[in-house]
């Protein structure tokens, strides 16, 4: 069943008049001639759960705004930065006006009068797309002060973002779009109490508030019927990595993982077969092929021991080592850590050394029990969780293929030994990845 | 015995830390310096207009620092002194902080560059299928014109391996694609159309028949994103940075 996706590719469907067509804003309409109270009820009862990573309930979220005449905002976290996640990008690209009626919905429910979306800067043309569907929707009347008639009024603005991953992290978002280093905050307080200009704040996903129109179209109850008990509705899936049609899937939630990886992606090429995968983004414990057949949902990843995150799938085929990819991931969080809090600081950096120390031959397998507990030590002590992105991952595939891993040691070890007597390198030699010539 | 243990001396660059550029942007011998007088630092007006344009947009005006200091760097070619003092005049901030937040992005370029950005994702998905190799091949190749990074994920793994040239997405790149992408470049031409992520169709079978086909824009394609017209007609009604924005804005 296709909600998000239902005739995506229709040429056009960026502009107001091709939206509309297609029934555009009949959910605002409809939610204008509603008590704002039954509107937040909808979502509610839909059990819509937000799917931008942490799957907290957009109806309690959005239940923990003050009521009042304060300024309270809307942001919309379109910073989509998760390694594997490309499904926000595909929305606002295609769809943008689905965005825009799902914010106008959303902060009419919420009693929200200015709105931002914070779009990562590198999606440039996504950006030009959206700030154009903004302007359109802005002539048309959706968009400004009494929208359609109605008591409603908002503002939204586009925010482009530079480049940085910790701006996805609800709070650094935050301070990024006060104009500040996109550190994250000490929480609580959490951002619904006091967040943008020290005002309550709702923040979202793309995606989550694109589903918010259908929602109202179908009518909460009736959206919770899709999917499991717990994880309601559809969910648009990134697969990439080592399959053979990488894309976005849009999927009931609850359908065994197999079928999204194989029968929607193609698997990987043929002869080879899956090692391990993420299931939900570059953070998530990864899971093995032995956990194929887990239902794709919000709690059975929870108790795979991993979680769905964004969504995103990255497949990784038995062509390719563990180091390599645990290198990979090491080094993106070290180097996007904005280096607030000292765990994660120093955690991740030495991450990377002690996994470049294995691929040079210097390390020893107890290097494996120093690595998982630097994991241990990240979890949980940052304010934010960008170290345990990078703890739970490296903690999982060091659990999981420790041996494959202590082989690589001992191999590297071999390899880097037979290279040194071949080749004797002086005591005191300068070191190659140092750059400038050392002061000693 | 393992000589592959040996302990060597730890490296230290010349300032004496093993940090490198921690020096860059400051100048020891210096006061701080003071919010600039607007009424004695020329600005460019177009760049004084994006500015005071972001501005209002938001409720507190050092919001609109990210946009101006993209406004700055289009204009400059990166957030050199000049333009940080441009924009700290007309923001009414002190240089020191616009300096705190460039150095925080990505895309925010410190140093002088070349204008032409080749952001190629070096990211797990991308190296999966072979980034690594497509970087070190756009490196070799690269002219003085053009400024290749490796970049973290840029959200299109879809396309693995990709790179972004000047925002336009393009992908799935080989190592043969290399020096076309950069000659097209230079040249100003649209850069390796045939796999420009903005004709890509979705990937998910239930969206359309043939949805897979990772359709080359031939002349009867309509496209998704410029409202079904033919690609030369109209330029001024298409989205993108052509259409009326900043005029819509201010009539509210």
């Amino acid at each position: 069943m296709k909600i998000l996706f239902d005739g995506i590719d229709e040429p056009g469907l960026n502009t107001l008049a091709v939206y509309e067509r297609r029934g555009g804003y009949e959910s605002l309409r409809k939610a204008l001639t509603m008590e704002a109270d039954a509107v937040l009820q909808n979502i509610v009862d839909s059990g819509l759960r937000g799917r931008g990573g942490a799957g907290f309930r957009m109806g309690q979220k959005a239940s923990f705004l003050p009521h009042g005449d304060m300024e309270k905002y809307l942001v919309c976290n379109a910073d989509e930065s998760e390694p594997g996640t490309f499904k926000d990008r595909e929305l606002m690209q295609k769809s943008p006006h689905m965005l825009i009626e799902g914010i106008v919905i959303a902060t009419w429910a919420a009693g929200i009068h200015r709105a931002f979306i914070y779009i990562r800067g590198e999606y440039a043309h996504q950006a030009d797309i959206l700030e154009a569907a903004i302007a359109e929707a802005q002539g048309a009347g959706y968009l400004g002060e009494r929208i359609l008639g109605s008591e409603h009024s908002l503002k939204l603005v586009l925010h482009r973002g530079a480049g940085a991953y910790i701006c996805g992290e609800e709070t650094g978002l935050l301070d990024s779009l006060e104009g500040k280093r996109g550190n994250p905050r000490l929480k609580p307080p959490f951002p619904a109490i006091e967040g943008l200009y020290h005002g309550p704040t709702l923040i979202n996903n793309v995606e989550t508030l694109s589903t918010v129109p259908h929602i109202i179209r179908m009518g909460g109850s009736e959206y919770a019927k899709l999917g499991t008990e717990t994880s309601t509705g559809t969910k648009l899936v990134s697969v990439s990595g080592d399959v053979q049609r990488p894309g976005n899937y849009e999927i009931e939630l609850g359908i065994p993982s197999r079928e999204i990886i194989y029968d929607l992606a193609g698997g990987p090429e043929p002869g080879r077969e899956v090692k391990f995968w993420f299931p939900g983004g570059s953070s998530s414990p990864v899971l093995t092929k032995d956990d194929l057949d887990t239902p794709y949902d919000f709690d059975s990843m929870a108790k795979a021991g991993t979680m769905l995150g964004s969504g995103a799938i990255i497949v990784v085929d038995d062509s390719h080592t563990v180091l390599e990819v645990a290198l990979k991931v090491a080094k993106f969080y070290a180097h996007e850590s904005c280096g607030k809090c000292v765990p994660c600081r120093e955690g991740t950096n030495w991450t990377v050394k002690m996994l470049e120390r294995i691929e040079s031959g210097e390390a020893t397998p107890m290097d494996l029990d120093i690595m998982a507990s630097v994991q241990e030590q990240i979890i949980g002590n940052c304010l934010c969780v960008l170290g345990d992105a990078m703890a739970m991952p490296i903690g999982s595939l060091v659990k999981k293929f420790r041996a494959e891993l202590e082989a690589e040691i001992e191999a590297a070890r071999e390899r880097a030994n037979a290279a040194a007597l071949e080749d004797v390198v002086p005591l005191g030699v300068a070191d190659e990845h140092a750059g400038p010539v050392p002061v000693h | 015995m393992s000589f592959a243990g040996i302990r060597r001396p730890v490296p230290r660059f010349d300032h004496g830390s093993r940090v490198p550029g921690w020096d860059e942007s400051v100048d020891l011998t210096k006061d701080p310096a003071v919010i600039p007088d607007p009424a004695t630092t020329p600005v460019p007006d177009d760049l004084r207009q994006k500015i005071e344009a972001a501005m209002a947009k938001y409720p507190d005006r050092r919001s609109a620092t990210i946009p101006a200091l993209h406004a700055a760097q289009d204009l400059h070619g990166w957030c050199s002194p000049e333009a940080i003092t441009q924009v700290a005049a007309v923001m009414q901030v002190t240089p020191a902080y616009l300096i705190s937040v460039a150095t925080f992005y990505d895309m925010f370029k410190t140093t002088p560059k070349p204008r032409n950005d080749v952001y190629v994702c070096t990211n797990i998905s991308c190296s999966l299928r072979g980034a690594d190799e497509v970087f070190a091949a756009l490196q070799e190749i690269a002219t003085d014109e053009v400024d290749v990074r490796s970049f973290e994920c840029l959200g299109a793994c879809d396309i693995a391996p990709m790179a972004s040239v000047n925002g336009e997405y393009v992908g799935p790149l080989t190592v043969e694609d290399a020096p076309e992408l950069i000659a097209q470049l230079v040249a100003g031409k649209p850069v390796l159309e045939h796999k420009q992520l903005r004709y890509r169709r979705c990937a998910d079978p239930g969206v359309a028949e043939g949805a897979r086909d990772f359709g080359p824009p031939s002349d009867e394609t309509e496209r998704a994103d410029t409202a079904g017209l033919a690609p030369e007609d109209e330029v001024a009604d298409r989205p993108g940075p052509t259409a009326p924005i900043e005029e819509a804005e201010d009539t509210e």
